[in-house]
């Protein structure tokens, strides 16, 4: 069942925004964004665990908001800027806060889900700085995590929030001197 | 879990859109969020020869709210529906139905109409529809129609929708003063379908003594249910309401079917106690909202 075997389905050159660079592919419509993303653009990190919306291991960032990978045409990705999970660190390789907390939190162990955690808080807290407890659990609430359990997910989001809030007081200080 | 091939088609406004729809007839089908879409593709459950992707119609993407109701375009994100503080102001249930709609990311790119459009009997928008009677708007090529949600919905995953048909818009009219609602349901794990919803709309009188009760109900019936348990509370308070007699008024109407997820007989008990926590809530509400709303409603009619 592979596509050759189709010689008539129709292809398409696309161009795709995926974090700041512009990527040109030629694909199938039925691409899914998530397999576009990992074998014609190379960006393996966003992850691929159930195709059908559950799992969340694909969330990926679509003009800032968090959607599912595996749940989009790489076709209609057009026009719309794409964040992956390797568009979050600086050009430095400086972490995003929410690596970091992740890494100094232990919200991760074999990181298979991770990426789509990453995307997802990532986008979360740009939204809601300060949150509670509660609203951290909700925030994730639409993500599958099969080992690490939540409890250390839930501190990395919190401790993400203090590490921007840490490092935008820092940044504050700098400018002031 | 890969899609089957089809053809894609994207249409940049509405009448090319409908162009396309003719053209394509039966072997069509629409694409909007793709969250109900895409996952029956990737499971082979659907495998339509075209489709129409509705993504490029700006012109769709809109909620208007007016003191009758709020009208939501076809290409309204659930999470701009659910953020929108006009609609909120005058169509709560909206957002209270809509923050039980899967995931936040889920609701970032799946469509209000686009969840009517799909039909499922477990889907929060098509009992929000249906307790506030309001209607869809259908376009096909030269041709508009409005279609009640008591006419649009025919059985699961079905509605009245016609090949070479694009749901334009849903309405969501406005209640009377005096109506509280809410939307409570119990899903295995938080987000997911639930076993069983309900909405209630609960209107009460100056002395705050209630008029009106009515319920519709998720999961529980191949159409969405709409039933009014009025019988049961009318000339009472949220004080002194029997809230058991409404329970056992609205199991009497109620077939659930069992499935994998629950029998019949916890559905019908899920139901029952629902119900109570709905129509409570939406009681105690009904009090808070102003007697006459600023404008007209168009609903008091159907309400009545
Ligand atoms: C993990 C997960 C959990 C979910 N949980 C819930 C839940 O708890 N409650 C709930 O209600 N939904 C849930 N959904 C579904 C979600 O609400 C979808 O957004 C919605 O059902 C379909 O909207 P869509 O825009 O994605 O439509 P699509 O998936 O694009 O389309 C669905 C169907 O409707 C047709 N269609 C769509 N728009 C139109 C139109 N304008 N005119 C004519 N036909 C049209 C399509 O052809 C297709 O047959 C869930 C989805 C996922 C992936
Ligand atoms: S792979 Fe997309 S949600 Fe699981
Ligand atoms: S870290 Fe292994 S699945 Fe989450």
């Amino acid at each position: 069942m592979t596509e050759t075997q189709i010689p008539t389905e129709q292809r398409l050159d696309i161009r795709l925004n995926v974090n700041g660079v512009l990527r040109t592919a030629t694909v199938t419509p039925r691409r899914l964004l998530s397999d576009c993303l990992r074998h014609d653009l190379g960006l393996t990190g966003t992850h691929v665990g159930c195709e059908h919306g559950v799992c969340g291991a694909c969330t990926i960032r679509v003009d800032g908001k968090p959607m599912r990978g595996c749940l989009m045409f790489a076709v209609s990705a057009q026009g719309h800027e794409i964040t992956t999970v390797e568009g979050l660190a600086d050009a430095d390789g400086t972490m995003h806060p929410v690596q970091q907390a992740f890494r100094e939190c232990h919200g991760l162990q074999c990181g298979f889900c991770t990426p789509g955690f990453l995307t997802v808080v990532s986008a979360f807290l740009e939204e809601n700085p300060t949150p509670t407890e509660e609203e951290a659990r909700e925030a994730i609430s639409g993500n599958l995590c099969r080992c690490t359990g939540y409890q250390n997910i839930v501190k990395s989001v919190l401790r993400a929030a203090e590490i921007t809030h840490e490092r935008r007081a820092e940044q504050a200080e700098g400018d002031a001197r | 879990m890969k899609p089957p091939a089809f053809r894609y088609h994207a249409p940049t406004d509405l009448a090319e859109a409908l162009d396309a729809l003719d053209g394509v007839g039966h072997d069509g089908k629409v694409l909007a969020g793709g969250q109900s879409l895409i996952p029956m593709l990737n499971m082979r459950l659907a495998a339509p020869a075209h489709l129409v992707d509705i993504n490029g119609l700006a012109e769709l993407s809109y909620v208007r709210t007016d003191p009758g109701g709020v009208a939501v375009g076809a290409l309204a994100r659930h999470a701009e529906v659910e953020a929108d503080e006009a609609a909120h102001a005058v169509v709560p249930l909206l957002r209270q139905g809509l923050r039980l709609v899967a995931h936040p990311v889920i609701r970032n790119r799946g469509t209000t109409v686009g969840s009517l459009a799909h039909a499922d009997p477990s889907g929060e928008m098509t009992a929000v529809l249906a307790l506030l009677g309001g209607s869809m708007t259908l376009a096909r090529k030269g041709a508009t129609r409005t279609v009640a949600a008591e006419d649009f919905f025919l059985g699961p995953l079905e509605s009245c929708i016609e090949p070479g048909e694009l749901a334009v818009a849903a309405y969501f009219p406005r209640l009377p003063g005096r109506t509280g609602t809410e939307f409570v349901e119990i899903a295995r794990r938080h987000g997911d379908y639930a076993m069983c919803g309900v909405a209630a709309a609960v209107t009460v009188d100056d002395d705050l003594r209630i008029t009106s009760a009515r319920t519709a109900y998720l999961s529980l019936s191949p159409v969405p249910l709409v039933l009014d348990l009025t019988d049961a509370l009318i000339g009472r308070t949220a004080d002194t309401a029997e809230w058991n007699d409404a329970a056992t008024l609205a199991g009497a109407s109620l077939e659930p079917e069992p499935d994998i997820h629950a029998t019949a007989e916890y559905r019908a008990q899920l139901a029952r106690v629902l119900t109570v926590r709905a129509l409570r809530t939406a009681t105690e509400r009904a009090a808070r909202v102003e007697p006459n709303p600023t404008a007209p409603s168009t609903t008091d009619e159907r309400s009545a």
